[in-house]
């Protein structure tokens, strides 16, 4: 038997970047406790479009939690107070009747609100562009398993590849930090052989974009608690020595011990 | 791979490099590298901290002990350097140590401001319109911005108070620390701010001696919990050494009574720390 809940919501209304933006209140009555988070909102604003007012604006892609997409600070927390959940997977049974909700983007200056909660993500882009890939000629296919990896390093490389790149870390950030998202993309490839011949130009210019961005990182540890895939903070440590490795290391000897 | 810093659709950069200095001090241009240095101008301080309180404790010893503590270390490296040289050498290291930890921090504090800073917040803060719910953070590390300028403060008056005497007057006595000590201490207001100033040093070198492994990647799993309990100890030991001075001489137990020497009289403690 599913039981209905009425709660009231608090949301961040701005009508576009030059918008100050406000707080509105609006009632949602008659959520059922099945619905995600996102779903409540879908019924939000049909009521509104009802009303013939203007929906609500958030970002959503997948709804299954893998992709990224949807944001959304929840009473405070980056995708709400579940961990290890996204917003799309935050179930409305994780709230109590009653309860009022306090809905706002996610806020960084590297994030800019577009609309109501949608922000530009795009400044992650910029990171990812400055190294987060492999550029290197491999020839044709090779036999599988001909390059051996460590158990435990590929496992920790898929640990870090987890990251969907939402920004909850930012987010929840008091200092607007990209320490973990960076961190994360740069151990992804870092950790495996095929990563190494760029490892430490790839660790030196994705960090010098992020630091164009973000803020710096205080060992908080916020950004490890509000991430939906529960990515470790040992990656920014990671991150820490390879970066100043980068520095130091003679490249002309790169692959060398 | 070339590092962009052009943002077509989303944000302005907060921060752009204008020249990149030669190596090494192109690491302290970036925020990690100020991290490292942060990190490892604490560990010195650090370690300046626990030397200093050791020493210190010669003054449970007696006057006589702590005047030959304060020769020894007038004549650090004697018979190899002249006579107070290695000290001075030592304090300006240090100087130096607290420029750099205090510049780091502060211009690190300034990028992360700027990073938050627009209408929707206040003072670098982030403000949510709902209470922001701390869960990792601790008191420790959201109060690093106050406990150190705290920390700052107190050593400026430390060091008008016993290394210059500047309120002490005639009562401070050059070559007698142990009678310089005993005199300040004695104030009750003096003693509440030795007391509040080494607690707020503990808290900082909490969050501190946790931070500093992440910061310079000393980082492996099969010992990565261990570095909380080693936060835990190094604070707990700063804090009851360093405000064991205060406490006892408040209690009284630390005090001028009974001395072989009278107070100020030097000669009489350079004679008794001979015959040791």
């Amino acid at each position: 038997m599913t039981q209905e809940l009425n709660l009231t919501l608090q949301v961040w209304r701005q009508d576009g970047s030059s918008d100050p933006g406000h707080f509105e209140t609006y009632a949602a009555n008659g959520i059922s406790e099945d619905m995600s988070f996102l779903e409540m909102l879908d019924i939000i604003n049909e009521q509104l479009i009802e009303d013939e007012q203007v929906p609500i604006e958030f970002d959503h892609d997948c709804r299954e939690g893998i992709c990224g997409t949807c944001s959304l600070m929840i009473n405070g927390q980056a995708h709400g107070h579940e961990k290890a959940t996204t917003t799309c997977q935050l179930h409305m049974r994780k709230f109590k009747d009653g309860d009022t909700i306090v809905v706002e983007p996610f806020r960084a200056r590297a994030f800019p609100v577009v609309r109501d909660l949608v922000v530009d993500r795009s400044s992650f882009d910029r990171i990812i562009e400055a190294g987060g890939y492999i550029s290197i000629n491999t020839g044709a296919a090779s036999d599988a398993n001909l390059t051996p990896v460590p158990k435990e390093a590929a496992d920790t490389s898929f640990d870090a590849a987890a990251c969907i790149g939402c920004g909850a870390c930012v987010a929840a950030c008091p200092n607007s930090a990209a320490q973990l998202f960076t961190s994360a993309k740069l151990a992804h490839l870092n950790l495996i052989p095929q990563g190494q011949s760029q490892r430490f130009e790839r660790t030196e210019t994705m960090v010098d974009t992020m630091e164009t961005f973000f803020g710096s990182c205080t060992n908080h540890g916020e950004c490890h608690e509000a991430c939906p895939k529960e990515i470790s903070l040992d990656f920014i440590a990671f991150m820490n020595r390879d970066y100043v490795k980068a520095k130091v290391k003679n490249r002309k000897l790169a692959g060398q011990t | 791979m070339a590092a962009t810093a052009t943002n077509p659709q989303g944000s302005t950069p907060i921060f752009r490099r204008k020249w990149q200095l030669p190596f090494p001090l192109n690491i302290y241009q970036s925020s990690i590298g100020r991290k490292w240095v942060m990190a490892l101008t604490g560990i010195g301080l650090l370690g300046f901290v626990i030397v200093h309180m050791i020493g210190n404790f010669h003054i449970y010893e007696g006057p006589v002990q702590l005047h030959e503590y304060a020769e020894t270390l007038r004549g650090l490296g004697g018979g190899l350097f002249p006579r107070t040289f290695l000290l001075w050498l030592l304090r300006i290291g240090l100087a130096g140590m607290f420029l750099l930890h205090i510049h780091s921090a502060y211009s690190l504090k300034e990028r992360s401001r700027k990073a938050s800073d627009k209408a929707d917040f206040v003072s670098g803060e982030k403000k949510y319109g709902s209470k922001r719910d701390y869960v990792a953070a601790n008191y420790a590390s959201r109060t690093m911005r106050w406990t150190g300028p705290i920390v700052l403060l107190y050593l400026l008056f430390h060091l008008a108070d016993l290394t210059w005497g500047w309120w002490l007057g005639d009562e401070y006595v050059l070559g007698d620390p142990y009678h310089n000590i005993v005199a300040s201490l004695s104030s009750l207001p003096v003693a509440i701010i030795y007391v509040v100033a080494n607690v707020a040093l503990a808290i900082h070198i909490f969050h501190g001696t946790w931070s500093l492994f992440q910061s310079l990647g000393i980082n492996n799993p099969k010992y990565n919990e261990l570095r909380r309990s080693l936060a835990k100890g190094v604070a707990g030991i700063i804090l009851v050494g360093n405000l064991s001075f205060p406490v006892l001489v408040t209690a009284g137990l630390v005090d001028d009574d009974n001395r072989k020497c009278e107070v100020g009289d030097v000669a009489c403690l350079e004679h008794e720390a001979e015959k040791h």
